[in-house]
């Protein structure tokens, strides 16, 4: 079964329709880039997806599961995790305790009020970020650490939940273009082992084209195009939409490794 | 009911509503561009009134006349103005940064200060200002009598209105004040003299808070108890009508005018309870008030509890204190008892605060309210039911919980400002309650006589007793700080988008959070009764609340033990300076401050940071 079926997703702000139409799918163990310029409507669509926007027609499923008008929290559950496009961590804790919260939601024990949440779950906490190359930063508290650093605790608190789709908002803003990639191949390779469908905006073309297997182009909340990313370079109308851009759709030069 | 006594109603309801809405437009453009909820508005409009009240009759005298006496309050206005620029340019410009909690208190601090200097500026006798020339007969209306001054001030709330409209769409002035009311930050950036337009702000607020005061003199005499009395009106009009909204606090006055010149016809006693009531209805359905915007919340907020590693040898220095603790009666004599006692029921209010703040984030300002319905849940039950303490003390406890799961479902919706504003409210309906529903609560004398059990009777008993109960609670409260749920409320603090994407369920966590903290405080407010025999409506004050805040304050925010730190530090300073000096509130009130600019870490803070830079 598709891990994310989204289908006649609309959303509109007042006069200003922020997504008409939308339609597309994610499979299990696939990365799905949504592009287009700035104001396209990539995070409303994204939003609507992460259950932060309710749309106003439409339905978004996972796993078989229609969960369009889910809270945030009914949709952790469910299987969603996700990421900011600026990194959301509890900084006055440490990247373990990130960690352990989420898993401490995820067994649902948040309301335990007497066994102390600093050792609970701290071994897969630690195993969790050993995954994202944080486990010698584990005792460090979130607001020391450097913000590709943080990018990293994130991505940990985020498979925390076990989650079948990753939802990764401008996974690479801010961060240094070696950094970038080596977050992405992390992400790659996470998502193919654990069958994980990743769902992710990117303003970076590097990014996109040298970790998406499906591009997805948002204009004025419409999908222009959607296929491999080679159709994508190729494509008229996404040319034309990046018009003054074009460089960006150049194949890139070279791929750093992580 | 008589046409013309209702419409004597409805006029003298639309005088009132002028009255406020002058003073309440200034609190609102004064939050509108610097995000500051100013507690010394109302101090403003006090000394507005004292000043027309001094400077008035000396300007008849030379010239008598309504020229003269119209001059005299713009003048007076004028004065105010330039007290809020003093104001701005101490104090307000170094803390337009710092956490709301913070700025609060530090205008707070100014409140107290104000209400000590007007008492030596002006003296302590409540000051009758001279009627206005010209307006001394009434008129008549419908048959009935109604003071002419009245229609003038009727007149006077539209007038300001569209002066103030002018001002503001008119003026270049204006368009600032407005894009600043909108984005701050990107007025800052558009390379706007921002020490000139908040300066100026200022001057605007104070000014129409003077005027709403010198507008007062020939209706009420100037008083030391209106600085409190107006603030509380303004911030429901504000809030009503959506922080930062001329236009709403105008719509917001003209409904609470009405509702209390017709409220007293069915609640005689209890106008306040009707205008907080509404407030509450309001805040319920629009979280924002009626013409307010969402408040893009930032990053500064988050102040409080961080995680730190265990201290070594926590055992041992539990056992040192437990020590001490039990140890201490057969050093001190009854009096040091008494005091011990005080600063550790005190010391138990502050901790319980700083479960909501430090944890939560949840910037209470009405916490005394928990901490009276314990005592007052304890007083009822000794004068009502005979109960004895045993039973009296969990009675307390179990109605400060219900009064803060109450209190919590209404306010665990809001934020921020709005959020303080809201269990504000809430404290001042309760103290309404207690002062008003005499027959029950004994109104302003409170219920005596609340003693507690033979073997617990007595300085050292009852001081053991305490100690016991308080060292158990804060040791629970510690260990629900450190457990998951204290971990859930921090998440929820520190990022709300990401608590809400890992399934924490904010509001019911803060929620359960204000019932816990709304125990803990009951708790000590129960043992508080009893150590005193009595329970008076001041237990729910103002001030109550804010002695809790600035323990936590003095203490140090960011650490778990720094509540009882501040306590004992306020109390023995108060105990020891209070005798030495009728200037009691002018010295806190500038502590306060200086803590809030100084050293906003608090003791504990501080001296954890000076160790942790040597280490």
């Amino acid at each position: 079964m598709t891990l994310l079926a989204v289908t006649g997703l609309h959303k509109s702000f007042g006069g200003v329709v922020a997504a008409r139409d939308v339609a597309f799918t994610v499979e299990r163990g696939e990365m799905l880039a949504i592009i287009g310029p700035n104001g396209a409507g990539k995070s409303t669509v994204f939003n609507m997806v992460g259950g932060q926007l309710t749309p106003d027609r439409g339905r978004v499923m996972l796993d078989g599961q229609d969960i369009t008008h889910a809270s945030p929290q009914k949709r952790f559950r469910r299987g969603v995790g996700r990421t900011f496009q600026v990194a959301q961590t509890f900084l006055s804790m440490s990247a373990a305790e990130n960690v352990q919260m989420a898993l401490i939601s995820c067994f649902r024990q948040s309301n335990g009020l007497w066994r102390a949440a600093r050792e609970r779950h701290r071994d897969r906490a630690v195993e969790l970020l050993s995954q994202v190359g944080m486990a010698e930063a584990a005792d460090t508290p979130c607001s020391a650490l450097a913000y590709g650093d943080v990018k990293r605790v994130e991505l940990a608190i985020a498979l925390a939940g076990q989650p079948k789709l990753l939802l990764m908002d401008e996974p690479t803003a801010g961060m240094a273009p070696r950094e970038r990639a080596a977050l992405m191949e992390l992400t790659a390779s996470i998502a193919e082992s654990r069958g994980i469908g990743v769902l992710f905006t990117e303003h970076d073309m590097d990014v996109v084209f040298g970790h998406a297997q499906r591009v997805l182009v948002l204009l004025r909340g419409q999908i222009i195009a959607s296929g491999t990313p080679d159709e994508i370079r190729q494509d008229p109308q996404v040319r034309r939409a990046y018009l003054g851009d074009e460089h960006a759709l150049e194949r890139p030069k070279r791929m750093s490794p992580a | 009911m008589d046409p013309a006594f209702l419409a004597v109603q409805a006029l003298s309801g639309l005088s009132s509503a002028s009255s406020l809405f002058i003073t309440a437009c200034g609190l609102t453009i004064v939050f509108g561009v610097t995000r500051i909820v100013n507690f010394a508005h109302g101090s403003l409009y006090m000394i507005g009134a004292y000043t027309a009240a001094t400077l008035i009759p000396r300007l008849l005298e030379l010239s008598f006349g309504p020229v003269t006496f119209w001059a005299g309050i713009l003048a007076s206005a004028l004065v105010v103005g330039v007290i809020g620029v003093i104001i701005e340019v101490l104090l307000l410009r170094r803390i337009y940064g710092a956490p709301e909690l913070f700025q609060l208190l530090a205008t707070f601090g100014v409140v107290l200060v104000v209400q000590d200097l007007v008492v030596q500026v002006f003296g302590p006798e409540d000051i009758l200002g001279p009627r206005a020339p010209g307006l001394r007969a009434p008129v008549e209306i419908l048959g009935r009598r109604f003071p002419s001054y009245e229609l003038v001030l009727i007149a006077a709330g539209p007038i300001v209105l569209a002066l103030v409209w002018l001002l503001l769409r008119r003026t270049r002035f204006g368009v600032l004040v407005r894009a600043a009311t909108q984005d701050r930050d990107m007025v800052a950036s558009l390379g706007v003299n921002q020490a000139m337009l908040f300066t100026g702000t200022l001057f605007l607020g104070a000014f129409l808070a003077g005027l709403g005061g010198a507008l007062q003199i020939p209706r009420v005499s100037a008083n030391t108890g209106m600085d409190l009395s107006i603030i509380a009106e303004a911030f429901v009009v504000t809030v009503v009508g959506g922080m930062g909204s001329v236009p709403g606090a105008f719509l917001a006055a003209l409904i609470i005018g009405q509702l209390q010149a017709f409220g007293i016809l069915i609640f005689p006693k209890s106008t306040l309870v009707v205008v907080f009531l509404l407030m509450a209805v309001v805040l319920a359905i629009r979280p924002y008030g009626l013409f307010g915007r969402a408040e893009i919340v930032g990053g500064t907020h988050a102040v409080g509890i961080a995680s730190r590693e265990p201290l070594p040898g926590r055992a041992f220095i539990l056992l040192v204190v437990i020590a001490a603790l039990a140890c201490f009666p057969l050093v001190a004599d009854a009096y040091l008892l008494k005091v011990a006692t005080e600063i550790l029921i005190f010391a138990l209010f502050a901790f319980s605060l700083q479960l909501l703040i430090g944890v939560g984030g949840l910037v209470s300002f009405g916490h005394a309210a928990f901490f009276g319905l314990g005592a007052y849940g304890a007083a009822l039950a000794v004068k009502w039911y005979g109960a004895s303490m045993e039973a009296a003390l969990p009675l307390g406890l179990a109605l400060a919980a219900l009064g803060a799961g109450l209190v919590g479902a209404f306010v665990v919706r809001l934020s921020g400002i709005y959020l303080a504003m809201m269990t504000l409210a809430a404290a001042q309906i309760l103290y309404a309650v207690a002062f008003q529903w005499v027959e029950v609560t004994g109104g302003d004398n409170g219920i005596v006589g609340v003693w507690p059990s033979p073997w617990a009777s007595g300085p050292i008993p009852y001081y053991l007793l305490t100690a016991a109960l308080v060292l158990v609670t804060v040791l629970l409260l510690k260990r629900i700080i450190d457990a998951p749920f204290g971990y859930a409320l921090r998440a929820a603090r520190d990022s709300e988008a990401r608590a809400e994407a890992i399934g924490l369920k904010i509001r019911q966590h803060r929620w359960l959070a204000f019932m816990i903290a709304g125990a803990g405080a009951g708790l000590a407010g129960g043992i508080y009764a009893f150590s005193r025999g009595s329970v008076d409506p001041s237990l729910l004050g103002i001030a109550a609340s804010v002695d809790a805040l600035t323990m936590l304050l003095l203490g140090g925010i960011q650490t778990v033990i720094g509540p009882l730190v501040g306590a004992a530090a306020l109390h023995g300073l108060r105990d020891w300076i209070m005798p030495l000096t009728p200037l009691w509130r002018l010295f806190l009130g500038i502590s306060i401050i200086a803590m809030v600019l100084v050293f906003p870490r608090g003791l504990v803070g501080t001296v954890r940071d000076g160790w942790e830079a040597r280490t």
